[in-house]
């Protein structure tokens, strides 16, 4: 029995003893200590489609399991299924390699930005003008993580790189950056804590200017999303950089948490609100979390992901690639 | 998009209206809102499946009281159930031993050390000799963050420069600890996967090594569905025995919390609203019912605001709140008090779903400005009874406080709003266990 029952009326009526036996294996699951997802979902489809040809209600039902556990949230889920239903409907016989490879598109298709700016061989311009990146985020999702590495990515590709340590709220944020710094070996610009957050974007980007950078990265101080004063100050620090550099910043890159919950919904809109974020960044992939609230976020805002973090270390960041992500979140 | 519970069953409901019993029938559709609506707040959904089966089983027995819909009397048995789980054993912290040890475990970037910190402030006001550990050996200027932390807070911090080694740090500076008379040590570690083999078996180590008193899991309140899975391997390894949520200052509905209660069963100790060091609570399960059933945390709001707003009015106020009679001139007295407060944005922010009324709101200060300068350009009559205002006193109140009809219109319409809204919660209050009635709950000035 599916867990919102969306396709209770597709179905003949369940039967009693059939809904016992799906509870009861429920809760014997939740005793085995949520064990049960050890057999991947696409294995779990290919046996669910045995001797069938069509998208049954099992099947939707063992789907809308799998999206919801990894945080797509509900109504996506109901969204990626109702068109996986469309395109059942249209066509009778699918059979399972064909039905995996139409959710893969569905999915794509909500992940699709509008807009594509590839991010491997992008190449950042060097113009005298230094492409501005200010990354934005709420609280410990990793930001100052994703710049190092970023920079360090950067820099290989033949770019030079400096960095503007405006977090000096956090303590210890300014010397965590400077750090990094260190180890890719780039330059940093810093005002020590407590400074003014836009003078110091503000005297990166002119220094970058001076300094002929490519690149400039404009590290910020983790901000929950519904404390106006500190969004202002976010939006404050943006228009700042304009009076050195009039298009930048050229990247707002907003930092999500994989392991967040549906919350990152909000986080997106709000901070698209106040520095018209332009790209996202999902961090500690390498956990257990799946990250699904990205799907949401890209069909809703239409904002791709361009990074994904993997791990702590100076490699450990990844371009999003859409087809490894959607077979990750069907992975136990 | 976050509907509270209430507004969603209503509606599941109204296709049953008139029927006064909770059955197998009008009961399937409002649980599968209240199974919705947990898993939009990031409860498991397989926690959600089986908290609506206890609920079912639950709610199938009652007959409905005549005054309150079945949908009321559910939302009523919901919040009971999600305060019973949630609220199941409470215990304070442990501080029984000679010094105490404290250990902190989570993933990365959770709130570990900004809770130690936290924490050491909380004993040291309550007079306990505290040493901070710094065992974050990995994360670039984690210890640089520790020291930061102690030298405000004007608490030692124990760390070994050139030792990559938390376990004999932590070793070593409880040795210190004895030596110097210390009451508790505070053991601050580097975040980690639960999936990290590695960093788990340092973790286990340190545990067997401390032989701490307490071990505190720290989580954030943002986690979703995998909280789950986290906590319980933290859980396997450690047997934690207490958990910390941390940035209960943003918005989520934070139902991370109650997945995490149901699958290790460990009391949460504290809570974190906020980046700085007294920004710590005690764990209110009633607030975290209402808050995942997006009721709102209008109760720590309401607490925050009474240590600013004036007693005596508070009462006048919510006499007149209770009978709706919340008019122009209470509204200008809320805002000298609103001025009072100071960040308003901050305290309005901390209610997540008190209601359409003021969701989406866009409080800037020039919105107080013009409000005040409306209801001054008022009379006292007006003041009193808004339904007085017709077209021609609107213009006259818009030329006379430089705004436009549209905006007054607006002012007007708010305080009809927030009449209805205090109405309401009247009315859920009278259901049973519902958000108490918030004194200086009408905020002025929004605008949306
Ligand atoms: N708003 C808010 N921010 C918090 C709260 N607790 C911690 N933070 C912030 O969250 C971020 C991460 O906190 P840390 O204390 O560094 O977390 P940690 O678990 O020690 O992180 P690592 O050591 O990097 O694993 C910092 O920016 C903190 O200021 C809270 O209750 N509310
Ligand atoms: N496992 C893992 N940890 C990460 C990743 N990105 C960041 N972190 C860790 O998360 C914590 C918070 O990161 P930080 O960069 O300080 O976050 P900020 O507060 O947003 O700047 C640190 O402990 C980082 O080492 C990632 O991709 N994987
Ligand atoms: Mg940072
Ligand atoms: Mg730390």
């Amino acid at each position: 029995m599916g867990f919102f029952d969306i396709f209770k009326k597709n179905k003949a009526e369940a039967s009693p003893s059939v809904e016992e036996k799906e509870k009861a294996s429920d809760l014997a699951a939740l005793d085995q200590g949520l064990e049960k997802t050890k057999t991947s979902f696409f294995g779990k489809i290919s046996k669910a489609l045995v001797g069938r040809s069509t998208v049954d209600a099992d099947f939707l039902d063992d789907l809308e399991e799998a999206l919801v556990a990894a945080d797509v949230g509900v109504s996506t889920t109901v969204k990626i299924i109702k068109r996986l239903e469309d395109r059942a409907a249209r066509d009778k016989y699918i059979n399972t390699s064909e039905l995996n490879r139409i959710l893969r598109e569905e999915i794509i298709a909500l992940l699709d930005e509008q807009n594509t700016t590839q991010t491997t061989n992008f190449k950042y311009p060097s113009d005298g003008n230094p492409y501005v990146i200010m990354v934005v985020g709420v609280n410990g999702v990793g930001k100052t993580t994703t710049i190092g590495k970023l920079a360090y990515q950067i820099k290989n590709r033949g770019s030079s790189v400096i960095l503007g340590a405006a977090d000096t709220f956090r303590a210890a944020a300014v010397d965590q950056l400077i750090i990094w710094s260190e180890r890719v070996d780039v330059p940093i610009v810093s005002r020590g804590m407590n400074a003014d957050p836009a003078s110091v974007a503000f005297d990166t980007i002119q220094s970058a200017k001076a300094k002929g950078m490519d690149v400039a990265i404009i590290d910020t101080a983790g901000r929950l999303h519904n404390k106006v004063g500190l969004m202002n100050e976010l939006t404050k620090i943006k228009n700042v950089m304009k009076k050195v550099v009039p298009d930048a910043p050229h990247e707002v890159l907003l930092v999500l948490d994989a392991s967040t919950g549906q919350n990152a919904i909000e986080q997106a809109k709000q901070f698209i609100a106040a520095t018209d974020v332009n790209a996202i960044a999902l961090t500690k992939l390498d956990g257990t979390a799946k990250g699904g609230v990205v799907i949401s976020i890209a069909d809703q805002f239409r904002i791709p992901v361009k990074y994904i973090g993997v791990g702590e270390k100076i490699e450990d960041l990844r371009p999003f690639d859409k087809v490894d992500f959607i077979n990750s979140l069907f992975k136990d | 998009m976050f509907e509270s519970l209430s507004e969603r069953m209503e509606s599941a409901f109204k296709i049953l209206k008139g029927q006064g019993r909770i059955t197998e029938i009008n009961i399937a559709e409002m649980l599968k809102e209240v199974r919705r609506a947990l898993v939009d707040a990031d409860v498991n959904y397989k926690i959600a499946k089986q908290f609506t089966d206890e609920v079912k089983a639950k709610a199938l027995g009652q007959d409905v009281i005549k005054s309150v819909s079945p949908s009321q009397m559910l939302v009523k048995i919901v919040n009971d159930e999600l305060v019973n789980l949630m609220g199941g054993s409470k215990s304070d912290i442990q501080l029984n031993g000679n010094p105490s040890v404290i250990l902190m475990a989570g993933l990365q970037g959770s709130g570990k050390t900004t809770f130690s910190g936290k924490l050491a402030s909380y004993l040291k006001k309550k007079g306990k000799k505290t040493l901070l550990v710094a065992g974050d050996v990995y994360r670039p200027a984690a210890i640089a963050q520790l020291k930061t932390l102690g030298e405000q807070l004007e608490v030692e911090v124990y760390n070994e420069e050139e030792n990559k080694n938390p376990v004999a740090i932590a070793q070593n500076a409880i040795k210190y600890a004895k030596t110097n008379a210390f009451n508790v040590v505070i053991i601050d570690t580097a975040g980690r996967l639960s999936v990290d083999e590695e960093m788990m078996d340092e973790i286990t180590r340190l545990k067997a090594e401390t032989n701490p008193n307490e071990i505190l899991f720290v989580v954030d309140s943002m986690t979703g569905q995998d909280a789950v899975n986290t906590a319980k391997a933290f859980n396997d390894r450690l047997d934690f025995s207490g958990v910390v949520l941390t940035k209960l200052d943003g918005d989520t509905r934070g139902g991370a919390a109650l997945s995490i209660m149901s699958i290790v069963n460990k009391p949460i100790k504290f809570v974190g609203t906020g980046e700085k060091m007294d920004a710590l609570d005690v764990f209110y399960p009633e607030r975290m019912a209402q808050r995942i059933l997006g009721m709102g945390d209008i109760v720590s709001f309401v607490e925050r605001a009474q240590e600013v707003i004036d007693e005596e009015e508070a009462q006048k106020l919510q006499k007149k709140l209770r009978k709706s009679q919340f008019d122009f001139e209470d509204f200008l007295g809320q805002l000298k008090q609103i001025k009072k407060m100071g960040n308003v944005k901050d305290l309005m922010a901390m209610i997540p779903g008190v209601g359409k009324a003021i969701k989406d709101i866009d409080l800037d200060d020039n919105a107080f400005k013009h409000t005040e300068a409306m209801i001054l350009s008022m009379t006292p009559g007006e003041r009193k009874n808004p339904e007085l205002i017709d077209g021609k006193r609107k213009q006259r109140i818009a030329n006379g406080s430089g705004t436009s009809v549209q905006q007054v219109n607006q002012l007007i319409q708010q305080l009809f709003q927030m009449r209805q809204m205090m109405k309401q919660m009247n009315m859920m209050q009278a259901s049973g266990k519902m958000p108490k009635m918030p004194r200086g709950a009408g905020m002025p000035g929004l605008k949306r």
